[in-house]
């Protein structure tokens, strides 16, 4: 048999303080992680207390750089082919002034509308807002009749024309169903910035600024309220999520 | 055992016939079958539609036959509504048409989706803000109020239902084809679209095609049967076709009058009236010559008066006419490219500024196809086995003024 310690309660003492231990180095980081982050638990809904928007200086994007839509399409599992059948989630515009032929580039996507006619034209509900604005595709119940492809004014949504492999876990996608611009909503929800936002950082360019406009203190709520910006289409009154800064 | 299946409609049987055509209509559903399962498999990749042509040949079948087959209800309605006994006689091939048609329709609409196994799905989850999602309502709507409409029109105990039946029947074929036209008058961003003249013009249109549709039927369906059309109907449902043409041709033309008003519309009206290669071609050719003009020189010349053939052409090409609209305004309307920054010229690797050329493939046309083989299996059984031919009452048609 074992020989005992001399005191029981010094026992019971140490067991409680290795027990402690053990469970503050266990939990204390995920507290912290979370205290430092404040990313949102899965089992939490979006809240609407938050208007997630990007702002887009067309003055810093150009010289025909198209690192957003590189970094896009690897978050995203896209192929990054450009055939009339093949997904695009974001693309550079060239655009010219008919007038005077000023040229500006600029990157276009799912633009996040508060009132997204792809969601009112959906007959099953597929195509949906979460209540922090981003603008979905619940691939459950998207039946692929590309009503919400007719209806989107900014030509924002792709169809999956082929069997799909090697997908990013994260960003299921698959044949038949449509889909868009998601403000990659998987990195959003851990409190990272959209991929073509934290590309277009990481060259220098800057061009474009996310963030939450609800929020007053926010730099993107900051920037609106003292640049002129520009909704695509703005006189169709769709209040979009994503403005334009330099045209 | 063939014998057996003619019944009721009097005449010689040509039983060898009605086989021969019961296999020409399966061929082309089986052929509808195997492209649907095709691309089932393989995913749209393999027709001409893309991202930029997102509805293409086998909407303008479906749309067409959804479109015709409200319209052809028109005849019973003109019998039920307002009494008249030259088409009372002809209601039930109208109501019968009309279930056959839609069947047809939908059944492509349904085949051509990305997921055609999430049926139950598009049949359980409703957004009521859309409009698409209304037309299902419709379109289930339709089968069971035509059905019920049929049962009292066929059967000799409910006869007296048949009039507050067949009126709601002509208030929801309305409803119907109201929501039809505003699947297109709703989408707000697109310059071909997105006009509230759309359900008014796809309804007087629906007329026109219903009636084509029903007056080819009517025709072949006396030829079968060795019977004559007497002239005096052939004369007045000859006049109603060139009435509805004339009024499908009338919305037109306002349609585009109203465009061509609206300078931002005048890129749009340039590209479809000048400058739109197929479409422009298609607008012409296919809807205002084929579809509009020569139906209604032939329905006005003095030969049609007795001639069943002049009428049939006339209805056959107001169908050729109408698939030409139909692809004008569906493909035509997306092939034009959306205009994001009215003022500049865009170009971007999604063919953003583009007028994007549409080649249908051949699964495009099997698909949209099957669709007419349906409508065509169901009328061609449904005429053998149920007494569908009119039963025209003379005595009560001189009592009619029109």
């Amino acid at each position: 048999m074992s020989q005992s310690t001399d005191n029981p309660m010094q026992e019971r003492r140490d067991f409680i303080k290795a027990g402690a231990l053990v469970a503050g180095m266990s939990l204390g980081p995920g507290v912290l992680f979370y205290g430092v982050a404040h990313s949102r638990p899965p089992e939490e809904a979006a809240s609407s207390d938050v208007r997630w928007g990007m702002l887009i200086d067309t003055a810093q994007c150009g010289d025909g750089c198209a690192d957003c839509v590189t970094a896009c399409n690897t978050e995203n599992g896209l192929s990054g082919k450009t055939g009339p059948q093949d997904t695009q989630y974001i693309r550079k515009l060239n655009i010219k002034d008919l007038r005077n032929g000023r040229v500006h580039e600029l990157p276009m996507l799912c633009q996040h509308c508060e009132h997204p006619p792809c969601v009112d034209v959906c007959p099953t509900g597929a195509s949906m807002k979460r209540a922090d604005g981003i603008v979905l595709v619940d691939r459950h119940i998207c039946i692929g009749c590309r009503y919400c492809m007719m209806a989107c004014p900014y030509k924002a949504r792709s169809f999956v024309h082929e069997p799909l492999t090697d997908q990013n876990p994260e960003v299921p996608r698959g044949k038949g169903c449509v889909e868009s611009c998601t403000f990659c909503v998987q990195r959003v929800d851990r409190d990272q910035e959209p991929a073509c936002v934290e590309a277009c950082n990481a060259h220098g360019h800057k061009a474009m600024l996310f963030g939450d406009l609800k929020n007053p203190e926010s730099d993107i709520s900051k920037a609106l309220a003292t640049q002129a910006s520009t909704e695509v289409r703005g006189d169709l009154g769709l209040n979009t999520g994503v403005r334009y800064q330099g045209i | 055992m063939a014998n057996e299946v003619c019944i009721s409609q009097g005449g010689k049987c040509r039983t060898s016939q009605f086989w021969l055509l019961l296999a020409l209509g399966g061929l082309v559903v089986l052929g509808a079958l195997y492209a649907f399962f095709t691309l089932e498999h393989h995913g749209h990749i393999l027709t001409g539609m893309n991202n930029q042509i997102v509805w293409g040949l086998p909407h303008v079948f479906a749309v067409f036959l959804i479109v015709a087959a409200s319209g052809v209800l028109n005849v019973a309605s003109i019998g039920s509504v307002f009494g008249k006994a030259l088409y009372k006689a002809r209601a039930p091939l109208s109501g019968m048409l009309a279930l056959a048609m839609l069947a047809g329709g939908l059944a492509v609409l349904v085949l051509d989706l990305g997921r055609p196994d999430r049926l139950v799905v598009a049949m359980t989850h409703y957004n009521f803000k859309s409009i698409f999602a209304w037309n299902m309502i419709f379109y289930n709507g339709f089968f069971a109020i035509v059905g019920l409409y049929l049962i009292t029109l066929m059967s000799r105990n409910l006869k007296q239902w048949s009039t507050p039946v067949g009126f709601v029947a002509f208030l929801w074929r309305l409803a119907l084809t109201t929501a039809t036209g505003s699947i297109f008058g709703f989408i707000v961003a697109r310059a071909g679209y997105n006009s509230a003249l759309m359900a008014p013009m796809f309804i007087i249109m629906s007329f026109a095609y219903g009636l084509a549709v029903f007056l080819m039927v009517q025709t072949v369906m006396y030829w079968w049967n060795d019977i004559e059309l007497d002239e005096r109907i052939l004369s007045r449902m000859k006049n109603l076709l060139a009435v509805f043409i004339a009024a499908s041709m009338y919305f037109t033309l306002v349609f585009h009058l109203t465009n061509l008003y609206f300078a931002k519309q005048w890129a749009f009206e340039r590209f479809i009236l000048l400058e739109g290669g197929m479409y422009t071609a298609l607008f012409w050719g296919g809807q205002v010559i084929v579809g509009y003009l020569l139906p209604l020189a032939l329905l006005f010349s003095p030969a049609s008066r007795q001639s069943m053939v002049t009428v049939m052409v006339a209805a056959f090409l107001t169908i050729l006419g109408g698939h030409a609209q139909m692809f004008v305004t569906i493909v035509g309307g997306q092939a034009f490219p959306l205009d994001m920054f009215p003022g500049y010229a865009e170009s971007s690797s999604f063919f953003d500024g583009v007028v994007t050329n549409y080649a249908p493939g051949l699964y495009e046309w099997l698909l949209g196809l099957g669709g007419v083989g349906i409508a065509f299996l169901a009328t061609t059984v449904a005429v053998r086995v149920f007494k569908f031919l009119p039963q025209d009452d003379f005595a009560a048609l001189e009592g009619d003024k029109n």
